[in-house]
């Protein structure tokens, strides 16, 4: 049988403008919500009011007696769940809040569900309800309840991890720091809140529910419902972002569901702006104990990284924020522990780089700290302390351009230029300006995706899996990456995705979707080339007949002998000859074990900052912020670079804007709309720089490909800080950092 | 949200008439809308107003005084180049405010009119003597620390938000309305009041009184030259003030002949600060003397909620935008709304 090359052809590369744009600026992409199938009805749940305690009281009558208002379902008469909602079907999967009793564990937790002919009519239902409560305190902040010891803070994040003897390295520093830094909780807001419609016929359901792990939902839903997932459809084309908030089955929308099958009606639930602050995830608080020490020379002798970070009253995932500390900088000892606070407060979840973007920002604060510290430049500290190999495990990086990051960010911004004594620099019109930098690092893992390829007769193909477009432009990239695979134009391509009765694309998350459901499409691809070829080589009016040893690519339609450009034939010519309207291939991807215990793999990057900060009232903005960052192979650049400006910004806003702050007396958020739960709007994002370097990764997946989804966050929100420091002569150790805290130094 | 009785009355006269208890007038429904849907303002009536005839005018009288309806959009207002040139820092406080789409549907009845932003009040279930009395301020022992530092009371911290108020009440604006009792004028200075024991009354307005229009008399333009608006919050668009200040003046001889000067985000009204104007008035400027005026400005300010840094903030910032002023208005508004960043081109990264 000939070989065939895995190959990135024309496609892959390209600056692709938004296979789905057109759609989406002419209001033609369907989002869940926008979906109204016949003798629909719409569903309100009713938040609580009070984050500790029991609901004493509903006015069930009040609300059922409301025209229009058909269900009014509470813990006392909600339908029998076939799976329990406490157990966790799948590796990846929470504890569903369905009213399972009338205690209440979080401000926002749904207490009751009314369903109802019209939006307006279920709202006013909702209200009717008028619930009482028996409270108790709340308890949100992280000093409001004793620490736990945690086994496993993420999904497979370790606890504890401890590399060389941290004591001999506290004892061996020349120069030490010690500093703790404060991160708020944070709420996802993707632009489109959580919604969905669900329709059931029989034992047979179909949602329309933005999803970012399309097959791993229908398995906690069928677990939840006690049917097949196969009798599941969830069709999921498009998401208004997910952030990590969209991944998991959260309980709102296993009520809907569930109300559906009770109503015989389909229903719709879309929660409002204020409902996405509780049930939906959130990135938990933390507080970061950061001890670090180095040597005369500046190199590190001890991380010392302790987290305490918040969760619910009844689950355990918190940001494993310590974990930031492994990986990254050679230190001779490498400690990070982590202490878990059970909080009134819905359960926290994976939000775009969890762990990683908190840690980041307390590990590139403590490393510009000691660098002053040790009087030696941040980006030199970093650079004397950069790991070959990966600190305590030794193994090799699968590859690891950030010295080329380091080089060509700071080219691009300036750096060399830096003072360094903070509060020299100002600029014509008075302001203190400060420049600060980061090492952006975010871990590249691949998830398990399968995909199918159908080449037609006319020399076209579909390709498909359940792939999940965020927003992030999969559409687009995997439709790359798929026509590179059978070798065709984009435009002879069909991506058919965002489906769950397609092969599974596994889970978008982890910024592995590209890798691995690309890598999946790719080898569905190949499947169908490698088809041709057996076929070619053996048909004698083939311009290919007897090739059988040559190594062949397909490219434009064409089988290919590699390297040679004159000796081919056509995938249509092919079919014809055999006789076939089609050609079908599978493929799938994911990582062997073996590449995961030999090398460690990773995206990083360099992030460079500079603020300007008015040094009487001050008022903190960015004026620059240059990131450089290597990521594997750029499938495309325009796509890529959107993403990391993405994560940039999102940096800028964990610096100084986001925070969600809880009412002390009823534990509610107080700011759970857009107008006070701050993110930065344009004008507060200038000089915005995105430089990628190439790499050429062999181990990391056939096809090279890293992840670009998360990493511009962590490195951006410690240059913003240090850049603070670096402009004010003043550290501030609690995010957000707002005029406040500059003030009051003074 | 409660079900209501809509109407959409032709006339100012039959919109008063149509007020009842439980009614509300609607504008552009930026504010109003909002409160009903979290439940915090549950009106039965709702009363239209945007229909009324005649209502979205800016008339210049002969005298130079400008009467604007109380329908005119906070945009049309903000970019009509006459009023501007007349009343620029007014032009620039209302690009300070909100977002463009909000000042296009925004109205200027409603703008003056808006409620607080208080968390508390705009949380239905609450404690909030504002919005229901006697149910106690839980903003009080809360966790919102842009509250009131001047004025405020133990029943109630809350401030008013508006941008436009401030420097309206710098130029000793007026408000025409028209109530169940006829026609009359308030002092925009007067329109809003101090929590006292009533928080409750947030106007001086009777019931079903509705705003028609405002005046500004002809003198403001006398300021036209030294006015500015200055915002101060975390980011830089689409925030309302931490603390903000409007200050203006007349200069004749090297010498300040006449100042105005008031706070916004510090109290339940716009504060005007007289006794800092008195002692600028004959002065000539200088940081001194408006760091002077500012510390005068501030006089009385006690925190509420552990925001002592807000009058520190709000005496640089009064300092800050008598200086601005004295160094006269721009010829163009800037780019970006008011903000210390908005004051001085910078030109060092162009
Ligand atoms: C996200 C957000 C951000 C904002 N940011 C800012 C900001 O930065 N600065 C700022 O100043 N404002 C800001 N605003 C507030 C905005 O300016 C006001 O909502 C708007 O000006 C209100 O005008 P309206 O016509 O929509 O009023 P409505 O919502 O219609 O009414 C508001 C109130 O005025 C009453 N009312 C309306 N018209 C009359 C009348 N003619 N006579 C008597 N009473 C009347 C109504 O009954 C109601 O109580 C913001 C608002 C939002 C939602």
């Amino acid at each position: 049988m000939p070989d065939t090359l895995t190959r990135f052809g024309s496609n892959s590369g390209q600056p692709t403008t938004r296979r789905d744009g057109i759609a989406k600026v002419t209001g033609q992409a369907t989002f869940a919500a926008d979906n109204h199938p016949e003798g629909m009805l719409h569903a309100v749940y009713v938040p609580a009011g009070i984050a500790r305690g029991r609901v004493a009281h509903l006015e069930v009558e009040a609300a059922r007696a409301h025209p229009g208002v058909t269900h009014v379902i509470t813990p006392g008469n909600r339908p029998d769940l076939p799976g329990d909602p406490d157990a966790k079907p799948t590796r990846f999967s929470f504890r569903i809040e369905v009213l399972q009793d009338d205690t209440v564990r979080y401000a926002g937790q749904p207490i009751a569900l009314v369903l109802a002919e019209t939006l307006e009519a279920a709202t006013e239902g909702a209200r009717l309800l008028a619930p009482r409560y028996e409270a108790e305190p709340p308890r949100t902040g992280l000093d409001d309840n004793a620490p736990f010891a945690v086994e496993e803070p993420g999904f497979g994040a370790p606890g504890d991890t401890v590399h060389g003897d941290p004591e001999a390295g506290h004892a061996a520093a020349a120069t030490s720091i010690d500093a703790t830094y404060d991160t708020p909780p944070q709420y996802h807001n993707a632009m489109e809140s959580h919604a969905v419609v669900a329709q059931w016929d029989g034992d047979r359901l179909t949602l329309d529910t933005p999803s970012q792990a399309l097959a791993m939902s229908c398995a906690a839903y069928a677990h939840l419902f006690g049917i097949e997932a196969a009798d599941i459809t969830l069709r999921s084309p498009y998401l208004g972002g997910g952030f990590g908030s969209k991944a998991i089955p959260n309980g709102p929308m296993v009520l809907a569901i569930l109300a559906a099958r009770e109503a015989g009606r389909p229903v719709k639930l879309s929660l409002t702006r204020r409902q996405m602050f509780g049930p939906v995830g959130h990135r938990g608080a933390t507080r970061q104990r950061l001890r670090l020490g180095c040597d005369a020379d500046g190199r590190l002798t001890v991380i010392d990284h302790e987290t305490l970070a918040a969760t619910s009253t009844f689950e355990t995932f918190l940001e494993s924020a310590s974990n930031a500390s492994q990986g990254l900088y050679a230190s001779s000892a490498i400690r990070s522990a982590h202490q878990g606070v059970r909080l009134d407060v819905g359960t926290p979840g994976p939000m775009r780089a969890p762990g990683e973007a908190s840690g980041s920002a307390a590990l590139e604060c403590a490393m510009d700290e000691l660098a002053q510290a040790a009087g030696i430049d941040p980006l030199e500290f970093r650079l004397r302390n950069y790991a070959e190999t990966e600190p305590g495990t030794g193994k090799p990086y699968s590859s690891k351009a950030l010295r080329e990051c380091y080089a060509r960010g700071a080219e691009a911004f300036g750096w060399a230029d830096r003072p360094a004594r903070p509060g020299t620099m100002r600029s014509t019109d008075g302001k203190l300006v400060g420049w600060g930098m980061g090492t952006a690092f975010f871990p590249s893992p691949m998830f398990a995706a399968e995909a199918r390829a159908t080449l037609r007769a006319d020399g076209s193909a579909t390709l498909e899996t359940g792939g999940a477009d965020m927003g992030q432009g999969a559409w687009t990239a995997l439709a790359q990456i798929a026509a590179d695979g059978i070798g065709l134009p984009l435009d002879r391509v069909e991506l058919r995705s965002g489906l769950s009765t397609l092969p599974d694309g596994g889970v978008a998350g982890g910024s592995g979707h590209t890798a691995t459901a690309g890598g999946a499409l790719h080898s569905a691809g190949g499947d169908v080339v490698r088809q041709l070829s057996e076929l070619a080589s053996g048909q004698p009016d083939s311009p290919l007949f007897g090739a059988g040893n040559a190594t062949f690519e397909a490219r434009g339609g064409r089988l290919q002998i590699a390297g040679d450009d004159g000796r081919g034939d056509a995938f249509a010519d092919i079919l014809a000859r055999a006789g076939l309207s089609e050609l079908t291939g599978s493929g799938s991807a994911s990582r062997p074990d073996a590449d995961s215990r030999d090398y460690a793999m990773n995206s990083h990057g360099a992030v460079f900052a500079e603020v300007a900060v008015d040094p009487d009232l001050g008022q903190i903005r960015v004026r620059r912020l240059v990131g450089a960052f290597a990521a594997g192979r750029i499938v495309n650049p325009r796509l890529a670079e959107s993403q990391l400006m993405g994560g940039m910004i999102w940096g800028l806003s964990f610096a100084l804007h986001e925070a969600a702050v809880h009412d002390p007396r009823s534990g509610r958020i107080l700011n759970a709309d857009l107008a006070e739960y701050r993110v930065p709007v344009n004008a507060d994002v200038q000089g915005l720089e995105v430089i990628t370097v190439e790499e050429d990764d062999p181990h990391v997946n056939a096809l090279g490909i890293k992840g670009v989804g998360e990493i511009g966050i962590t490195g951006t929100v410690g240059a913003i800080a240090n850049a603070v420091w670096h402009a004010t002569g003043t550290r501030v150790r609690r995010f957000p950092i707002g005029l406040a805290d500059l003030l009051a130094a003074e | 949200m409660k079900p209501f009785d809509f109407v959409q009355p032709r006339s100012a006269r039959d919109a008063v008439a149509q007020w009842g208890p439980d009614a509300a007038y609607l504008g552009g429904g930026t504010n109003l809308v909002d409160l009903m849907k979290t439940g915090a303002l549950q009106p039965a009536r709702v009363i239209d107003v945007t229909r009324l005839p005649g209502l979205d005018r800016i008339e210049v009288a002969a005298d130079g005084a400008v009467r604007i309806g109380a329908l005119v959009r906070n945009a049309d207002l903000a970019r009509d180049a006459d009023f501007a040139v007349r009343a620029p820092m007014v032009a620039e406080a209302l690009l300070a405010g909100a977002s463009g789409q909000l000042r296009n549907a925004a109205t200027l009845g409603g703008n003056l009119m808006q409620h607080t932003r208080c968390p508390y009040f705009m949380e239905p279930d609450a404690a909030c003597n504002r919005r229901a009395p006697g149910t106690g301020c839980d903003a009080i022992g809360g966790a919102w620390d842009n509250a009131a530092i001047l004025g405020h009371a133990p029943s109630c911290i809350a401030t008013n938000p508006s941008d436009l108020c401030v420097p309206l009440a710098a130029l000793d604006a007026v408000v025409e309305v028209e109530g169940p009792d006829g026609a009359r004028d308030i002092a925009l200075e007067e329109l809003h009041r101090l929590p006292g024991d009533a928080p409750e009354r947030e106007t001086t307005l009777a019931p079903g009184e509705l705003i028609v229009a405002l005046r500004l008399p002809a003198e403001a333009a006398a300021f036209a030259g030294h006015a500015r608006y200055l915002k101060v919050r975390e980011r830089t668009s689409y925030a309302f003030a931490l603390v903000s200040a409007a200050a203006a003046m007349r200069l004749e001889g090297g010498r300040i002949a006449e100042a105005r000067l008031a706070l916004g985000a510090v109290a339940a009204k716009p504060w005007r600060a007289r006794t800092a104007e008195k002692m600028l008035a004959g002065q000539p400027p200088g940081p001194d003397l408006f760091a002077r005026a500012a510390e005068a400005a501030l006089a009385g300010a006690a925190p509420a909620e552990g925001n002592g840094w807000k009058i520190d903030l709000a005496r640089r910032t009064a300092a800050r935008a008598l200086a601005a002023a004295a160094a006269g208005t721009p010829e163009r508004m800037p780019a970006l709304p008011a903000s210390p960043f908005s004051l001085s081109e910078d030109l060092s990264h162009a």
